[in-house]
């Protein structure tokens, strides 16, 4: 299913967001999450951004003290999703304007909004950041 | 309670409320959140649906993010669901998608809620729904649901259209049927010009052909559009990843795409795209020469590159070209060793892979050496990731890339050493492997298992034992090449075994067992004056007077250099060597008696048994040996028959060589008359209850099992025990062998292959200083140059082989990938039903190609044929009939509903769909299918 799961870790391994395409129980989650936080947090900038666990493998990117991970299927391609991280970030940059650790606290379901509109039962749907805010900023004015 | 209702309401903490409160609490987290979630489960039986949200809101953020369980909830989220007003629905939405699942018990109650958002004329509130509907729709909701995605599927609103087609992925998978109603929209979205359209639809279909991809084949002239016209690169990497599965099978369909692929990896300055471009080339086109050649150019711009992500990629897409290109590996080999000592630990093991995969018979001694050493200087970790790779490629079938065994058995020596080692077992299989299936490498082995045996520092790393217990069988079964067998007694009892676990202790009692019989035999043999074996020459006066027991204690290392081989020494005189032989024996024999004493009231069965066993034969010969040793010199033969005689048994029992067993022994033995054998077992598994079976597939890992088993020395050691407690075995094994000869091996196939082996170079010769990087270069410079076969000076000496024993039989070819309903769907739209229904009716094969017919037997595959050639029979007007039934059938499977409308012009008339319909409504229909029809026989033109 292309994308399992999006997580993003602040850098004491505080789950941000969570976000899974795949049912999990809470107790799995957790396990997946400990294990996959350990594992990429250890490595260094020099190291490569893939890193394989279990059956699948692992895209993050670090932007400032945020880790960006993405659970992908095997035949995922990396840097296309490298670059959905970066379309993300960049979608909730223009939305937050200079996102942090912060806005992704207090606003957690507006990111989950955004990651529903860019990504469907795994699959990405929509890499416009106009189309993908569209809704929100509509929401936000009527509100 | 409405005041305690009305309190919550003004009172309630929002989300925001309680992150602030998390990040200033001085009660600790855990007490914290319990707090606020009793609060929560206050407030959300609140009738106050702005309550109730807000609490649902604070839960949902507990139970994503610290792990709260949130089923509890379940049903007020659905209250709140209900609310008139979009920012309690998306409240609602986002605790459903997150908590709910199949097994939710309210699940039942949500589909008219879903039913009525999905026609609502809020187009955010169809959004909601559809996005909650991809995350949770299980059978039943994808079934009653299908007809409103069917109509979202060609609504004017983008936003929403694209979600529809989203959700149709989840939909499908649950409830297969929906593709009869659904799948003729999803591909018209394909043909939609408005990029957001086709961006969500062709992932689906990514998804779609990743399960199934021979039922997407028709639809291949749409891809090929795609990939030729659009400028998108995330379609055009779905594109890629759906031609990459598709291609493989249809060649006509890999020639035309091979060409726009190369085009957008020349053109792209996306690397997303090219590299997926290189990976479709490097998976599913390696055929194309030019193709892989403009790839690896591209490949090497990733490993060139500084960013770790182009070349780990970059080796990741090289091991996937290894497969049949090897070239494009040597052409990179410097980059590759180089990597392998990356700092990124992925990088490291990719480069590791590629590195085993140029090994081959010329370079495999230099590969293994410098990564040997590189071994030394790594990490545990990536140390023992490098001996794994290199015990798997040398021992690929059966030692295929080894030529010189002298060298592999001393290389497994070697790696017995270093530190980090912790491939005992395996090394211990193949110790004992190398040495059943290589005759001429015995010798070497032996050598380099006393070697092992006699360092008492291996003893303390249990990660060694299981090489131990090897090392040990190896020199009790191939004693006769051993310089000093005294010293191997001494090395297999020393006190130290005791950090040995007991089932390997008992094979070190077993081996001493072995030795000293050895001894005993040729020193009567000796006394006898009719055979002198080599190692007795060998023997020196010196060790034999040192006091053994202290070398005993003091672990018999020191023994090793001084027992070197002197021949000189040697006093020619048979009496002096008897005499000297015979102290030798005594002291051999009180050895033995003294470390065996305190084990024959082991704990251990194993140990005791064994150790009893042995203390027992010492008793029985003991007296004798003495006895005629005091008359030393003029023996009287009569008395040392019997003992001769025992001796000579025990030999005889412990010399039978020991040779792989082909696993299909068993099956060849014919069934005895009388013997009934039950098919059924049903009867057995009302005694057995509920001790598993073993199931009927896996038969054949089972004798694989059995045939590793007889590596494992443990086995080989019973099946030696058994012989020697009862005597008579021996003579019905030797009957049993003459009467089943052809099970066995013939045990002198190596015979004529001469012994005389060089040793291979002593490993400690290479300079293990120099600079790792530096001796990788140069293993790149030197090892990788194809080297001309005849540089090997002698000739590679048999490796025993079974003759099918040593592939695993495979019971049945693995079935072609399930049928499942869902490809099955598709199928029937996109081809009609009749292939397959064909497919029974034998009179079509026969126009076939003959070679494509061959050897086809799987209906699968039949049916598969069938469909191709359905694809080429429709270019064929004579075929127009049978395609213009298929349209009958297809309509009929599409739209169920309106099956008794159509089934006048459908009963058998198929003249008359020839002709245009009158009825305005049945033409419009009868488009659908021949729209699909069109497609379907242009997939011949195009491909052609």
């Amino acid at each position: 299913m292309g994308i399992r799961f999006v997580l993003m870790v602040n850098k004491q391994g505080q789950t941000r967001l969570a976000q899974y395409y795949e049912w999990l129980t809470l107790e799995e989650r957790r396990a997946l999450e400990g294990e996959i936080v350990r594992k990429c947090l250890a490595r260094t900038e020099q190291q490569c951004s893939f890193v394989e666990h279990r059956n699948y493998k692992i895209v993050y990117r670090r932007y400032a003290s945020l880790f960006f991970l993405v659970g992908v299927d095997n035949d995922e391609n990396e840097l296309a999703i490298l670059e959905f991280i970066h379309l993300l970030v960049e979608t909730m940059d223009r939305h937050f304007g200079n996102v942090c650790e912060l806005d992704i606290m207090f606003h957690l379901e507006k990111a989950h909004f955004m990651l529903e509109e860019m990504v469907m039962n795994g699959c990405i749907v929509e890499t416009s950041k106009a189309n993908i805010l569209a809704p929100i900023q509509l929401m936000d004015k009527t509100s | 309670m409405a005041g305690a209702s009305l309190m919550d309401t003004l009172f309630q903490r929002s989300l925001e409320d309680l992150i602030k409160g998390m990040r200033q609490q001085l009660i600790g987290e855990p007490a914290f959140i319990s707090k606020a979630m009793e609060e929560i489960r206050r407030e959300i039986k609140s009738t106050d649906l702005s309550t109730k949200s807000t609490a649902l809101l604070k839960l949902s953020y507990l139970s994503s993010l610290h792990f709260h369980d949130m089923s509890f909830a379940d049903f007020h989220a659905l209250e709140v669901l209900s609310s008139p007003r979009f920012a309690h629905k998306m409240i609602a939405y986002h605790a459903i998608s997150l908590s709910f699942h199949d097994a939710t018990p309210v699940l039942l109650l949500i589909t008219n809620h879903l039913r009525k958002d999905l026609t609502s004329t809020n187009e955010y509130e169809v959004s909601l729904s559809l996005q909650c509907l991809s995350k949770i729709a299980n059978v039943d909701l994808a079934r009653d649901l299908t007809p409103e995605i069917f109509t979202l599927l060609s609504t004017s609103k983008v936003c929403v259209r694209k979600k529809a087609i989203g959700v149709v992925l989840r939909v499908f998978w649950k409830y297969p049927d929906a593709v009869r109603v659904c799948f003729k929209r999803l591909v018209e979205n394909l043909e939609n010009s408005d990029p957001q359209m086709v961006s969500a639809v062709v992932g689906v279909f990514c998804e779609l052909a990743s399960k199934d991809p021979r039922s997407y084949l028709p639809l291949a002239p749409e891809f090929y559009r795609i990939l030729v016209d659009s400028r998108n690169n995330w379609v055009l990497i779905k594109v890629l990843k759906i031609f990459a599965r598709l291609a493989p099978l249809e060649p006509r369909l890999a020639e035309k795409v091979v060409e726009p692929i190369c085009d957008h990896m020349r053109r792209t300055v996306a690397k997303s795209l090219l590299f997926e471009c290189v990976r479709t080339i490097v998976n599913s086109l390696s055929e194309y020469e030019s193709a892989v050649k403009l790839a690896v150019v591209k490949i090497q711009e990733f490993l060139l590159d500084d960013d770790p992500n182009l070349k780990y990629l970059g080796l990741r897409a090289l091991s996937t070209v290894a497969e049949k290109h090897l070239w494009a590996v040597l052409e990179n080999k410097e980059i590759v060793i180089k990597s392998l000592s990356d700092v990124d630990p992925n990088i490291k093991v990719e480069s590791l892979r590629l590195v085993m995969k140029m090994v081959s018979e010329s370079n495999v001694a230099e590969i293994s050496r410098v990564l040997l050493n590189y071994a030394l200087k790594s990490g545990p970790e990536f140390c023992n990731k490098i001996l794994a790779s290199i015990l798997s490629t040398c021992s690929r079938n059966v030692y295929e890339i080894i030529v010189d065994f002298d060298w592999y058995a001393s290389l497994l020596g070697e790696m017995s050493r270093i530190p980090h080692c912790q491939k005992g077992e395996e090394i211990e299989n193949q110790l004992i492997d190398i040495g059943m299936r290589v005759k001429d490498v015995r010798p070497k082995l032996a050598h380099v298992c006393r070697g092992l045996l006699i360092d008492p520092a291996l003893l303390g790393n249990q990660f060694l034992h299981r090489i131990l217990s090897a090392a040990a069988w190896v020199s009790g079964e191939y004693v006769e090449f051993s310089r000093n067998p005294f010293e191997l007694v001494e090395a297999l009892l020393q006190p130290r075994t005791i950090l040995l676990l007991p089932a390997i202790r008992a094979i070190y009692i077993q081996s001493a067992f072995k030795v000293l019989t050895f001894c005993l035999h040729t020193y009567l043999l000796q006394n006898k004056g009719t055979t002198f074996s080599s190692w007795s020459d060998t023997l020196l006066p010196g060790v034999l007077s040192s006091d053994f027991y202290e070398s005993l204690a003091d672990l018999s290392v020191g023994n090793g250099p001084s027992v070197t081989v002197t021949p000189g020494h040697v006093s020619p005189s048979s009496l002096e060597r008897n005499d000297l032989s015979y102290e030798y024996i005594v002291n051999m024999l009180n050895l033995v008696e003294l470390a065996f004493g305190p084990l024959s009231g082991s704990n251990d069965v194993e140990i005791q048994d064994r150790a009893q066993n042995v203390l027992g034969f010492i008793d029985l010969i003991r007296e004798k040996v003495l006895n005629s040793s005091v008359q030393k010199g003029n023996v009287s033969e009569g008395k040392d028959v019997e003992v001769a005689d025992i001796v000579e048994l025990m030999h005889h029992a412990f010399s039978e060589e020991l040779g792989p067993v082909s696993i299909s022994a068993q099956e060849r033995v014919p069934l005895p008359d009388g013997l009934i054998l039950k098919e059924n077992l049903v009867d057995l598994e009302a005694i057995c209850g509920d001790i598993g079976l073993p199931s009927s597939n896996s038969f054949p890992f089972e004798s694989t099992s059995y045939k590793e088993e007889v590596g494992n020395s443990l086995s080989n050691l019973e099946i030696k025990e058994g012989l020697e407690q009862l005597n008579e075995s021996t003579s019905l094994l030797a009957e049993h062998r003459k009467r089943h000869g052809l099970y066995y091996l013939p045990s002198d196939k190596s015979e004529t292959i001469s012994n005389d082996y060089p040793l291979a170079n002593d490993p400690m010769s290479q300079d293990n200083a120099t600079d790792d990087t530096n001796d990788l270069l140069k293993l790149a410079e030197q090892s990788f140059v194809p080297r001309r076969k005849s540089s090997h000076t002698k000739p590679r000496p048999v490796v025993v082989k079974l003759d099918n024993g040593d592939e695993i039989p495979i019971a049945s070819r693995k079935s072609e990938p399930k049928d499942d309903s869902l490809s099955d769907a598709v199928r029937d739209v996109l081809l009609g039903s009749e292939a397959i229904i064909r497919t029974s009716s034998q009179s079509n094969l026969s126009d076939k190609p003959p070679n494509k017919r061959k050897g086809k037997e799987k209906q699968h595959r039949d049916i598969h044929e069938e469909l191709k050639e359905n694809l080429v029979d429709d270019r064929n007007p004579s075929s127009r009939r049978s395609r213009h039934r298929r349209h009958g059938k297809e309509r009929r499977q599409r739209s169920p509903r309106k099956k008794n409308a159509e089934e006048g012009g459908d009963n058998g008339q198929k003249e008359k769909q020839k002709s245009s319909h009158p009825h305005g409504r049945h033409r419009q229909r009868a488009d659908e299918p021949s729209n699909v029809a069109g497609q379907t026989s242009e997939v011949p033109d195009f491909l052609l």
